[in-house]
């Protein structure tokens, strides 16, 4: 119980669930990286700045739950070119800090590096994730994903597979 | 550059109904488009909209050219060069915002917002310098047309609407699905880098012939009600408006459906603050029609595309490497509309878009198919043998057939044997 779990024991909990996110995503394990989200869960990734307003403004991603499902559904297709062949990707998730905890919701930042390997050629992508997770069983579920990448303000190529 | 480069023989690189790989990968040959077409035709800028008040600025682009798009204090649009007349240092990094004045941070000079010079720091290390001689350079021709501003390197050519020519009337047409006639680019770029030749989106962006099967994955999970817009049995038209201009018109499937917003995948019931809007500033025939027809998907040469729901503006970086910038497009007096516009954009365009993605994976396909040879050609000669002349004499095929690229080879042709 959440009481008796100690702190230490918590963020050990939260980055075994951040690796394993980012190792389906990394592992094109689409159908297991879409059971981790909530049933609300909300994926974005801004554009030209952090903290931009999404409802007002473009973003490269701001998913609702069913786009999610969308996006996932497109990539079991075989079709989404983009993505056949995959892209190779492995991903390091760091300096994982609990930045906000209660009884429901957990907000956790992290910093992401992610090297991938596509046709097109070889790219690093690096960012700063923030986490809304909520408590599900013994395990957790994505309320909100936001990664800002380091350069969302620049022309940046592709980025198809699950970021 | 030797002679020989500079003037090849323009009919061995393109013919008719075909096109040789070197045009999408030399880069003698984009060094002179730069030249013949980026620095001579009118190239769209950006969209008045986006400097509303006076001051406002925006940087942007024609050719390799860095521009500062701004509002002078009389309300002005000036296309300035991002350039300070000093040293020729950048002299605005900022990428929008609202300048009195800009101050070089190399040795502080100083200039308006209309683009004159209006001070440099210790003067009196200048005798008689002419301020009027140092302002900053200017597109030398500007001009807009529904609020989208065009500049021109050339400081005498065809007037815009010359230019524009029959492609103008769809820009009209983009104006009437806002109940106040204006469209306002409000909503931020996205902007997709590709390593492709920019004339494989500018042909891509018109060719109906592609989204069966590029975008199969998408249309095979999500109803979206566009790829019948591309089936072999469809009765929406290409169409070559001149002048390198080109459109998927797809009123007429659109009419066939007979439905209000279904070309948004919506309906009036579900949009009812806009419908009403539209019927009160059009009246209920002309709002029906409207909302019926949809707006136009066109290709204006050589860099702006109005895709429908979004718009996207073509920059060259160099012969194998370009941008898409791309935002929702937004209409004056439609909120409900421009908020499905900015979800539906955002879900389909971009470096993650579901349609986009592939589509700039094809351009880096082919761009890495166009080295295999040099003696090989581009075929585009799909549907030439249906192809016929609309009420207005323009050019009209199939939804799938080649016309918009045959025409836009034939202006392209045009312009560079003007040496």
């Amino acid at each position: 119980m959440m009481q008796v779990q100690s702190r230490a024991d918590l963020i050990c909990d939260i980055s075994q669930f951040l690796f394993r996110e980012a190792r389906y995503a990394d592992d094109h394990r689409y159908e297991d990286w879409e059971a981790l989200w909530a049933e609300d869960g909300v994926y974005w990734i801004p554009a030209n700045g952090d903290d931009i307003d999404p409802e007002r403004q473009m973003s490269i991603i701001y998913d609702n739950r069913s786009r999610i499902s969308l996006r996932v559904k497109q990539l079991l297709t075989g079709k989404r070119h983009t993505q056949e062949p995959q892209s190779r990707l492995r991903r390091i998730v760091g300096d994982i800090e609990l930045v906000k905890a209660d009884a429901s919701e957990l907000h956790v930042a992290c910093n992401t590096i992610i090297f991938e390997s596509a046709l097109r050629g070889d790219i690093i992508w690096a960012s700063r994730n923030e986490f809304v997770l909520r408590r599900h069983g013994d395990d957790f579920r994505i309320a909100r994903k936001k990664v800002a990448l380091v350069n969302n303000d620049k022309a940046i190529f592709t980025m198809s597979f699950l970021v | 550059m030797n002679m020989l480069a500079r003037n090849p023989e323009w009919g061995d690189l393109i013919r008719r109904d075909r096109v040789r790989g070197d045009l999408y990968r030399n880069p003698s040959i984009f060094q002179l488009e730069l030249e013949r077409i980026w620095y001579r035709t009118w190239v769209y800028v950006g969209h008045e909209s986006e400097i509303p008040r006076p001051h406002d600025f925006v940087r942007k682009s024609i050719g390799l050219q860095p521009i500062l798009m701004t509002r002078g204090p009389d309300g002005h649009v000036h296309l300035l060069l991002n350039r300070c007349t000093h040293r020729g240092n950048q002299l605005c990094a900022k990428e929008q915002g609202n300048a009195v004045t800009f101050t070089c941070p190399f040795h502080a000079w100083n200039f308006g917002s209309d683009g004159r010079l209006v001070g440099c720091a210790f003067p009196d290390g200048y005798e008689g310098l002419d301020k009027n001689a140092h302002g900053l350079g200017r597109v030398p021709r500007v001009a807009s047309y529904r609020g989208f501003v065009f500049g021109s390197f050339a400081t005498e050519g065809p007037s815009l609407e010359e230019h524009l020519g029959g492609a103008a009337e769809t820009l009209d047409r983009l104006a009437l699905t806002s109940p106040e006639g204006e469209i306002e680019i409000t909503a931020g770029f996205l902007k997709h880098r590709v390593k492709a030749n920019w004339k494989f989106i500018l042909e891509n962006e018109t060719d109906g012939y592609h989204p069966a099967f590029v975008h199969s994955s998408i249309f095979a999970v999500a109803d979206s009600g566009i790829g019948s817009l591309y089936g072999a049995k469809s009765t929406a038209l290409t169409r070559d408006y001149g002048n390198g201009h080109t459109e998927l018109d797809l009123r007429p499937e659109f009419r066939k459906r007979d439905v209000p917003l279904s070309w948004f995948g919506t309906t009036a019931q579900r949009m009812p603050d806009y419908a009403s809007r539209m019927n009160r500033a059009y009246g209920d025939a002309k709002a029906r029609q409207i909302m019926i027809d949809g707006t136009p998907h066109v290709m204006i040469f050589p860099n702006l595309f109005i895709a429908e729901i979004q718009m996207f503006v073509i920059e060259p970086l160099a012969v194998e490497d370009s941008v898409q910038h791309v935002t929702a497009l937004q209409f004056k007096g439609a909120p409900d509309l421009n908020r499905r516009m900015r979800q539906q954009t955002m879900g389909s365009v971009g470096p993650a878009g579901l349609l986009l993605a592939d589509d700039s994976e094809m351009y880096e396909r082919t761009q890495r198919g166009v080295h295999a040879s040099d003696t090989d050609w581009i075929f585009l000669g799909r549907g030439e043998h249906r192809e016929r002349h609309d009420d207005s004499g323009f050019t009209v095929g199939h939804a799938t057939d080649e016309v918009p690229s045959r025409g836009i080879w034939r202006h392209y042709r045009a312009l560079m044997e003007q040496s």
